[in-house]
């Protein structure tokens, strides 16, 4: 059994995903250190005050907001929705990610997830944070935004379930809740771990209220993994549901460009891509900056790669069958909109996307690349912009020539639009270095079930 | 009374033999979830999964009527010339309301089986215990079996090689 985790050469089919060497006592050390050594890497104050500047910005045009009205947005008539669905489609495609590796992977038994599911995990729940904060303030009274909830009320008025945007408010709420659970639960046994190594006793007791008395009883344990499973049963078909119903705002309606049954599964194909993407942006710091090099091995790069790779692909099937579509309708508007997405005034952005989103990830068919945490970075950065373009194109191509000339436009985002939008990254930045300061970042109990059992055990 | 282990393979082994020597209120401690330990200790219950089953039914059926009491009973709206009991266009918040149930069943289902939160049990009175969430086993026999016995059942945990057995207090 200790072959198991005996090094094989870098590059060959099974590099290891732990490296070799570990007991459950190194595993648990070299995590939990990170959360209750005290000493913080200076980079990490270099992270969050970066995260924590954007989140004033972030409260300056949240203020600016609710005072003037959103009329401080680039929207005009005919592009209405601009930025905040942008932003939002971005972040909740982001969040698809955390879900995925932790559900879908999970089922299907892919060993490999469990060093980078934790802070997936987290990433999903911040993510979705960030996403709901446009939906909420789009509406533009905010302190009303809980007229999208079905309640009693004294206007006699309900919300219209025919609509996809009341799917989307049942959709996204119950990702975060389902999220946010599958978070908790699986953080309960390291919670207890944290508790019992925390050498103060404001720390003993905070862990403590957390674990809420977890002691790793067989029963326990065999009900846990019961309950985590069928979490993730349920996570697995939500997540695939929710970036549909996001794609639904824009399929069900009948502006040229949405209006395609593509559009779900393209959604979804993009939410995955642009959400490994992410989770590549944060791994490669996280790994160097707290040296889990052990833990996160160039084989979990090289897997990450491989499903940007795969996901990017079906995402350019879609880009491919859109444009087909636009000649294949028949329809003037279609064809026209495809056109002019193409050689008219946001062409730029276009090919843009399809640069970041077709040709950038190409390079990962690549080994060596794939195996590479620098250039890796750099393309996971690419994608992220070639997700958020695509959003952007996808959204005011199709708004900004109405049917008739004479209710044309132009649209771009004011100052404040992109102070909302690096807010909303500040935001997450500073959610994030938060969580891996005070969380165990890995999953620490599952670590261990990664060594051999019959290992031996020690310090 | 506990005993400790070193490995999982020990505990389970430990488990099974006390379960055989006619123990029934015993209990075993991992860092991580051994399978077959949950068995070895004489687990046989699994309502679990009829509890989120429970619970995903209801929560789509709930949601389902929800929307079909809004849309037909309290708000009828012709919306484009559609029945009022438009269901295709309802299957997406039912969908939600389902999974909502069902995990939100699962979670606290696990929880309240599980007796937790419960900051304070006996085994924590054992100070090695604090291990049992890094890298040590242990196997727990109640003095409330109806075959302890404090010196008989010392002997037959030592007869098991533990690293160490220890009491615990109450």
């Amino acid at each position: 059994m200790a072959d198991m985790t005996t090094k094989l050469p870098v590059g060959g089919a099974s590099t290891p995903i732990i490296e070799p060497g570990h007991t459950y006592g190194s595993v648990t050390n070299k995590i939990t250190s990170i959360v209750l050594s005290g000493r913080t890497p200076r980079l990490w104050y270099v992270g969050i005050g970066i995260g924590f500047s954007l989140v004033m910005l972030l409260l300056v045009a949240l203020t600016n907001l609710l005072f003037t009205g959103t009329g401080i947005w680039g929207l005009n008539v005919p592009v209405g929705w601009g930025f905040a669905i942008i932003n939002f489609v971005w972040w909740v495609g982001i969040g698809h990610a955390g879900t995925l590796i932790s559900a879908i992977l999970l089922l299907l038994k892919q060993d490999w997830r469990t060093s980078i599911n934790r802070f997936a995990e987290a990433m999903t729940l911040f993510a979705v944070a960030c996403a709901g904060i446009f939906p909420l303030i789009h509406v533009g009274r905010p302190w009303l935004a809980y007229w999208l909830f079905p309640y009693p009320n004294t206007m006699g008025v309900w919300p219209q379930f025919r609509s996809p945007l009341v799917w989307d408010v049942f959709a996204v709420s119950t990702y975060a809740t389902v999220s946010a659970l599958f978070w908790y639960v699986g953080l309960i046994p390291d919670f207890a771990t944290l508790r019992d190594r925390s050498k103060t006793r404001g720390k003993r007791m905070i862990y403590g209220i957390l674990a809420m008395g977890w002691r790793g009883s067989a029963i326990h344990w065999y009900r846990y993994e019961t309950a985590y499973l069928l979490l993730a049963g349920l996570a697995a078909p939500l997540v695939i549901s929710v970036h549909t119903v996001v794609s639904f705002d824009f399929a069900v309606s009948l502006v040229p460009g949405w209006h395609a049954t593509v559009f779900p599964p393209y959604f979804v194909a993009g939410a995955i891509y642009s959400g490994f993407a992410m989770v590549v942006t944060l791994a490669v710091p996280l790994r160097a900056l707290y040296k889990l090099e052990d833990f996160i091995t160039a084989q979990h790069l090289d897997n990450m790669a491989k499903i940007i790779l795969a996901t990017g692909m079906i995402v350019v099937y879609g880009y491919f069958m859109e444009a087909f579509m636009g000649w294949y309708s028949g329809s003037q508007y279609e064809s026209y909109m495809i056109l002019n997405r193409m050689t008219g005034p946001y062409a730029p952005q276009y090919w843009l996307l399809l640069f970041c989103n077709a040709v950038v990830p190409q390079l990962l068919w690549s080994g060596k690349i794939r195996r590479n945490a620098l250039v890796l970075f750099l393309i996971s950065l690419v994608v992220n912009v070639g997700m958020w373009l695509e959003r952007y194109v996808i959204v005011v191509t199709s708004l900004h020539r109405d049917y008739l000339p004479s209710s044309w436009g132009m649209y771009s985002g004011t100052i404040w639009d992109w102070s909302l939008y690096f807010g909303s990254i500040g935001l997450f930045i500073s959610l994030l270095f938060l969580f891996v300061r005070f969380l165990p970042m890995i999953s620490i109990f599952e670590m261990r079930t990664l060594l051999p059992t019959s290992g031996k055990p020690g310090k | 009374m506990m005993a400790e282990f070193e490995n999982a393979d020990a505990v389970l082994e430990a488990s099974k033999k006390t379960y055989a020597a006619g123990y029934r209120r015993i209990d075993a401690f991992s860092p991580f979830p051994v399978h077959g330990l949950a068995e070895a200790v004489g687990y046989r219950k699994r309502i679990l999964p009829w509890i989120v089953l429970a619970g995903g039914v209801v929560g789509g059926l709930a949601g389902f009527f929800l929307q079909y009491w809004v849309s037909v009973i309290e708000l009828p709206l012709n919306v484009g010339g559609r029945p009022l009991n438009s269901w295709p266009s309802f299957i997406p918040v039912t969908f939600e309301c389902t999974i909502l149930g069902a995990a939100l069943s699962a979670v606290l289902g696990m929880l309240a089986l599980n007796g937790l939160p419960r900051p304070n049990h006996p085994v924590f009175n054992v100070p090695r215990f604090e291990r049992a969430t890094t890298n040590r086993f242990f196997l727990l026999i109640e003095s409330r079996d109806a075959q302890f016995d404090l010196a008989g059942t010392r002997t037959f945990l030592e007869s098991l090689e533990p690293s160490e057995v220890m009491d615990v207090e109450k």
